[in-house]
């Protein structure tokens, strides 16, 4: 690891005073991520500031009916808190789906969302990486990428978010509480992260001196009819080659909403809102699950080592919506 | 590639390190204090620090978890966290599990059930196990299987492990009951 500097922050805005004040600081948690990538040489902060002591680590209910995640609530506590057990299963079913007990027991909440991702060229400093930095070049589009994007790709990167829970938050239209130097804002999950683009040094829309305080998820949670579908080398700790999150709200035999989230494809956890408005008011059924899963990977490349995973992801969405449908809950 | 010349690089390695801080560290019942770097981890303060090389180093990067011990009564990676942030934490490793001569029940299961081959991830195996029991989640085998994925033994003594960890959560089960 580089040298670097240590500080512990009390508060939330001595915290921002702190990252704002040095562009080469960075926050740290859980640190289950961050160290790792320091050790590696690929990130090389000045400095740390340490956040994991300050308040913000409990789960509160919310006026709206919903719940609240601090942004230091650790992924074990969020994963068996018994309210999100009862009331957003798939958010504690992939939270469990991801990692091991070890990091879960580490690992936070805002960290989850700030992790970077485990492509292999972005983790190897000998080799050019657009993400770690730019303007050297892709590794990964001509190399060996089967673990990598199919949706929303550019020409200067085709790394994949590597969350398991975010693709859950990402289906329940979750909100990222943040504070900054000039106060508060709340982001939709849909925006929080960024497809590569042409500046896939940037995962997210979260400013540098911002930090996030919370998450807070909305009244409903689709405790009946949900899965958190997993495609994976190994059956446990491992990162998705894909994930589905499927969410239904039913009335009878009849969907009246439909949420599908997808890990393992994308810069950031996938969504597809018209394809998944094809299912509201049609009665369970695998022509038309399969209807959605053609409409969400229509636009799909794959790269050649990743090309399978377009299958793979239309498969793995029939399956997940199946399930959710006749509630059998979780892969 | 790039290829920006790292012409300044003998001038920054002339730039004082930043000072060491004391921490305090209550380890396996002793308070211990140590002055430590900023980028030493957990996992090093314990081996270079305070002499307890049973717990190891594997990979250095939380895939292996050998390096697990218990911070404030749950595993955890001590090769992914900085002792300076476990300024004030208590942490048990392999050395404060068995009381005098008498193992730990999971420490002798390892032992009855032949859980190890070369024995390099047995300490964190056992205290990610000492963990597992605490959390009470797991029921079956398939769920120590499942719960103990972050432990990897390249020996493949994988079938022993999970009996001996079952075997100590039946006998726990069996003592709650009565």
């Amino acid at each position: 690891m580089n040298s670097f500097t240590y500080t512990r922050a009390d508060d939330v805005p001595s915290a921002v005073r702190e990252v704002a004040a040095d562009g080469a600081s960075k926050f740290i948690a859980g640190g289950t991520n961050l160290i790792d990538l320091m050790k590696e040489n690929v990130m090389r902060p000045s400095r740390l500031i340490d956040i994991s002591h300050l308040a913000l680590n409990e789960i509160n209910s919310t006026a709206g009916g919903g719940l609240r995640l601090g942004a230091l609530a650790k992924n074990t506590d969020v994963a068996y808190n018994e309210e999100i057990e009862q009331r957003y299963p798939l958010l504690s079913k992939a939270i469990l789906a991801g990692a091991s007990a070890q990091l879960r027991n580490m690992a936070t909440v805002g960290g989850n969302l700030m992790q970077r991702t485990r492509c292999c060229y972005f983790y190897d400093t000998a080799t050019p990486c657009n993400k770690r930095e730019p303007e050297t070049g892709c590794s990964a589009i001509a190399g060996f990428n089967r673990g990598h994007a199919i949706l929303g790709t550019s020409v200067h990167c085709i790394a994949t978010h590597p969350s398991d829970m975010c693709v859950a938050l990402a289906a329940l239209d979750a909100v990222v509480h943040v504070t900054g130097p000039k106060g508060k804002r709340s982001i939709n999950f849909a925006e929080f992260h960024r497809l590569p683009g042409d500046t896939p040094n940037i995962d997210t829309n979260l400013g540098a001196d911002e930090i996030i305080t919370g998450v807070e998820l909305p009244a409903e949670g689709f405790p009946e009819h949900h899965s958190y579908l997993k495609v994976r080398d190994r059956t446990s700790y491992a990162f998705a080659l894909v994930s589905v999150a499927a969410a239904l709200e039913m009335e009878g035999e009849t969907i009246k909403e439909a949420r599908l989230a997808l890990g393992g494809v994308a810069h950031k956890p996938w969504r597809d809102q018209q394809a998944e408005k094809l299912l509201s008011g049609q009665g369970p059924s695998r022509e038309d699950f399969q209807q959605v899963a053609e409409a969400l990977l229509r636009d799909a490349k794959g790269y050649g080592h990743n090309s399978f995973k377009i299958e793979l992801a239309k498969v793995a969405i029939v399956r997940a919506l199946s399930q959710a449908a006749i509630r059998e809950g979780h892969s | 590639m790039n290829s920006k010349p790292k012409t300044d690089t003998v001038r920054k390695a002339t730039v004082s390190l930043p000072a060491k801080s004391r921490i305090t560290l209550k380890v396996n019942g002793a308070v211990k204090q140590i002055e430590v770097a900023p980028w030493t981890t957990l996992l090093d303060a314990l081996r270079d620090h305070l002499d307890l090389t049973g717990t190891k180093k594997g990979c250095d990067h939380g895939q292996c978890g050998a390096c697990t011990v218990l911070v404030n009564g749950k595993r955890v990676n001590s090769c992914l966290t900085l002792a300076i942030m476990q300024d004030g934490a208590e942490v048990t490793t392999i050395e404060g599990l068995a009381e005098g001569e008498a193992l730990h029940p999971l420490q002798q299961a390892f032992v009855e059930h032949d859980a190890f081959q070369c024995g390099y991830c047995t300490p964190g195996q056992i205290c990610s196990a000492v963990g597992l029991l605490r959390e009470s989640r797991a029921q079956s085998p398939d769920d120590i299987r499942e719960l103990m994925s972050g432990n990897i033994c390249r020996c493949g003594a994988f079938p022993n492990i999970v009996a001996a960890i079952e075997q100590v959560m039946q006998s726990e089960k069996k003592g709650g009951d009565q």
